[in-house]
């Protein structure tokens, strides 16, 4: 029998909890609801009963494969985008290159790194499509064919090469900061104890910033994974990966099934949801450490 | 060795990001087929439906930047006076787009606000176009609330309201003169951002059928050679010029601050 | 026989020249602090030492060995830096055994020497801990355990205590010292603080722009400072112009009043030079024979508990001095005449 409480105090209630009410009610709206009855499509028969079979249906070889490439083009994007970016940005920060290239590198990193889309890949079509400036200059003045060589930029290398150009500047734009973390003592006392470089570097830097590269991999991988605009100005319609098939499916319902949609959908969240939360908790220990 | 191996990395990367750059600017001037010349652009430019597009593009970033800051503002100011235990909650919601791309978050409205639904946002083009708009302002409230919550930790908001309070200012009146030039810089440097995003995004565009820039782009793409070019040109540049005053913004305020 | 030897170290950074004919030699087991304001090249003698810097010229041996150009991870020097410098992904007992590990030291044995430095720094149970998990200092306590657990030849302390609280610092300052003895081993400590500088160490090297001032013990920094810039540095002093009338007999005059300091002076007739003088020197009313004896009026008086600091005025100079407090005499009133006496040996001429 507890005692219910006094009007003021739920008026009170009611207060504090106004202020926020256009925020739940947009998110709710517009991030929240949608994404829910993608979830909860995924798990409905074509008469609103609960199964699983769209989940089971994903199995097809068409779908298989493209989450496949997908997850592919996506970790080796986010893997070299992780490792140039890190070289070029150690090189800037550890390196002895000139401390002026600092600034015009971060500014051009946060251009780059909101640089995607439609335009980014007709910048590479410019450049390494068929016709592309560096291709023709090839041809012509060396008479080398990239594509005898197995060249081709509507591929999945072709992908991964154009998505370098946001993943790289990404990357920078992350790690400089914590780069610019490890203090010269660090290096120092590990030196005066006797540490060569390169156990410096294994013991003590790289894993330092382990959790933080690892965590912006993770973070790289789900930006390549919803990334649509730039996969279809590139390849149009003929590559077959995950968001291409699902925006495919969006406009008309290529799988034949609504349901199997909201499953191909599901999928994606589930993917990029949980390289997001190895983001979260590596980030959240990296920033333990060096509290 | 350790200097050779950072230049080397240096140059390496630059060259990666200058050729691209060089590739689609020299595709951009070649439309003539014996020298360089403007007429890519003159063509571009010249399309009426290019400025419909970018046009529609714009007055959509400028309406979801008004929108954006009229629900950001207001929302982690209250947050961070009444209810600084939801701090938490508040920012995670607001990452979401972050984590589910945006074709799905586009894909479930085109499900849940069609005609047959309750609420039949797609059944008009004003419909479709607030539908497109609550979309970016979705896309964009992640770096919006962060570069709004980072601006208002800097100052003391509580100190400043209750200042403010005693001398018998109103709600309305503290949100316009105390809270708003403060964090004047990082709403600012939000809406810019808030229109890099907007002006070429293209999944939300297309899938809600909506004549904007980004699909403009896609279009012509697919049929012209040249053209594309000098609109990514265009696109670079305009992407450019927000970052140059997102970082002008916070030099300013960094000069102020101190 | 020097253990430690620095000879004519010089170090310019481009144009700035920081540190000019250094020299200096150490004994086994010593303590010798560099003391001197930031600027004055103290940092960048530790700095060569250790091997993070490498001189323009002169030379660094110890114990014989020349060590001008080797490495730092070749040199086997222990070093406590200011910030904490423990490495924040290992463990306590991870960051001790840090130079064993790279040493190649066997796991048994480093285990050994482990649990040895922990009790030694007092901190036996916290091995398992990340350096955040620690207070300031503790931290430092336990980056001395790891510059102490490779058993190097030389400890360098580079302002170690300057990021603690006062309390902290105090007892910390005790400690080092005690470890220091006990394990006799030979120590370099860089610090700003001339009271750290003086209770801690056998002998303090002064220093001022780049060069040594003076090197001494303690007492004889404090008593006989060499230049006007040692004593200004260290401790609280009182400086007057005054003029040789007498250089063999050591007679000087301070405006009218004539004072004999029964000492030759190193000074011609008719120039000035400064008389210098601890606050504690000097005393309210008539002291011993052959005292010097001035006349003053009290210009200001503060109490300070265990201390009364007076200060008076000399008709035109100004001087402070320290009584110590007695429950049975009231300090002296402001305006009132006084009469100053001090023994002539506590009055230092600086000629510099």
């Amino acid at each position: 029998m507890t005692a219910s409480p006094r009007p003021s105090a739920i008026a009170g209630l009611a207060g504090r909890w106004i202020g926020l009410a256009p925020f739940v009610l947009f998110t709710g709206l517009f991030l929240i609801l949608p994404t829910l009855h993608i979830v909860i499509g995924a798990f409905r028969g074509t008469d609103g009963e609960f199964t699983i079979q769209n989940i089971l249906d994903l199995n097809t070889p068409t779908i298989r494969s493209a989450y496949w490439v997908s997850i592919k083009v996506s970790f080796l994007s986010a893997l070299l985008g992780c490792l140039i970016g890190f070289a070029m940005a150690a090189a800037m920060v550890l390196g002895g290159v000139t401390r002026r290239i600092k600034g015009p590198l971060l500014t051009f990193s946060g251009v780059a790194s909101n640089f995607a889309g439609v335009p980014l890949a007709f910048a590479f079509i410019a450049t390494i499509g068929p016709a592309g400036l560096i291709t023709a200059y090839l041809r012509t003045e060396f008479g080398i064919n990239l594509r005898a060589y197995g060249w081709n930029l509507l591929s999945t290398w072709g992908l991964i090469v154009t998505y370098l150009f946001f993943q790289i500047p990404l990357m920078i734009l992350i790690i400089t900061p914590a780069l610019e973390g490890l203090k010269r003592e660090w290096r120092e006392a590990a030196a005066i104890l006797g540490a060569t470089g390169a156990q410096y570097w294994r013991m003590v830097a790289l894993p330092i910033l382990f959790p933080a590269i690892l965590g912006t991999m993770a973070l790289l991988f789900a930006n390549a994974f919803g990334a649509v605009a730039t996969a279809i100005a590139l390849t149009g319609p003929s590559l077959n990966i995950a968001p291409i098939l699902l925006y495919a499916q969006i406009r008309g319902d290529v799988l034949g099934n609504p349901n199997l949609g909201y499953a191909l959908a599901f999928g994606m969240i589930v993917i990029t949801g949980l390289a997001n939360a190895i983001y979260i908790v590596l980030r959240f220990r990296a920033e333990r450490w060096l509290k | 060795m350790t200097k050779f191996l950072a230049w080397t990395a240096i140059l390496l990367g630059c060259l990666y990001f200058a050729l691209p750059m060089i590739g689609m600017a020299e595709f951009s001037l070649s439309m003539r087929r014996d020298a360089y010349s403007l007429d890519a652009y003159r063509v571009v430019l010249a399309d009426p439906r290019f400025q419909a597009t970018f046009l529609f593009s714009l007055a959509m970033a400028l309406v979801t930047i008004v929108f954006g800051v009229l629900l950001v503002v207001p929302t982690a100011v209250w947050v961070q006076l009444k209810m600084p235990r939801l701090r938490p909650v508040v920012e995670f919601i607001t990452l979401l787009p972050l984590v589910i791309p945006a074709i799905v978050i586009v894909f479930g409205y085109i499900r849940l606000y069609n005609t047959s639904g309750w609420l039949p946002l797609t059944g008009s083009v004003t419909g479709t176009n607030i539908l497109l708009m609550f979309g970016y302002a979705t896309l964009a409230l992640p770096y919006m609330y962060r570069a709004v919550d980072t601006g208002l930790r800097t100052v003391d908001v509580a100190t400043l309201t209750e200042a403010a309070q005693s001398l018998g200012a109103g709600w309305l009146r503290i949100m316009a003169t105390v809270i708003l030039p403060n964090v004047l810089g990082a709403v600012l440097s939000g809406a810019f951002l808030t229109l890099a995003i907007v002006i070429g995004e293209f999944t939300m565009a297309a899938l809600l059928d909506r004549p904007a820039f980004g699909p403009y782009m896609q279009v012509l793409g697919a049929n012209r050679a040249y053209e594309p070019a000098a609109l990514a040109v265009i696109a670079f540049a305009i992407t450019w010029v927000c970052m140059g005053l997102i970082g002008t913004i916070a030099r300013l305020s960094k000069h102020k601050g101190a | 026989m020097a253990f430690l030897d620095l000879s004519q170290l010089n170090k310019s950074f481009g144009p700035n020249h920081v540190v000019k004919d250094f020299d200096l030699s150490i004994a086994q087991g010593e303590f010798v602090s560099l003391l001197g304001p930031s600027g004055c090249g103290k940092t960048t003698v530790l700095r060569m030492v250790a091997g993070f810097e490498t001189p323009s010229s002169g030379a660094i041996r110890i114990d014989g060995q020349d060590m001008t150009h080797l490495r730092p991870n070749q040199r086997n020097i222990g070093m406590v830096f200011q910030a904490y410098a423990l490495f924040p992904n290992l463990t306590v007992a991870q960051n001790v055994a840090f130079g064993l590990k790279v040493a190649g030291v066997a796991r048994a044995e480093t285990q050994t020497r482990v649990d040895e430095m922990l009790a030694l720094i007092g901190l036996p149970d916290l091995g398992g801990r990340y350096p955040y998990q620690l207070s300031g200092g503790q931290q430092q306590r336990v980056a001395l355990a790891r510059a102490l657990a490779v058993r190097p030849k030389v400890l360098l302390l580079d302002e170690p205590l300057s990021a603690l609280d006062a309390k902290i610092r105090a007892s910390l300052r005790r400690e080092i010292r005690a470890i220091q003895q006990r394990l006799g081993i030979t120590t370099i400590f860089v610090t700003h603080d001339q009271e750290e500088a003086l209770s801690m160490s056998d002998r303090v090297v002064v220093m001022n722009g780049g060069r040594a001032d003076q090197i001494g013990t303690p007492f004889e920094i404090y008593n006989t400072p060499a230049t006007r810039f040692v004593a200004g540095f260290v401790g609280t002093l009182n400086t007057f112009q005054a003029v040789v009338t007498d250089p063999a007999t050591g007679t000087v005059t301070l405006g009218d009043t004539p004072i004999a300091l029964h000492r030759p002076v190193d000074a011609a007739a008719g120039t000035t030079v400064t008389l210098a003088m601890r606050p504690e020197t000097a005393t309210l009313g008539i002291g011993e024979p052959g005292d010097v004896v001035l006349r003053a009026r009290i210009s200001d008086v503060q109490f300070l508990g265990a201390i009364i600091r007076v200060t008076a005025d000399l008709g035109g100079d100004s001087l402070t001095l320290d009584t110590f407090n007695r429950a049975s005499t009231p300090p002296p009133d402001v305006g009132a005449p006084v009469t100053i006496s001090m023994p002539p040996a506590g009055l230092v001429v600086l000629v510099a």
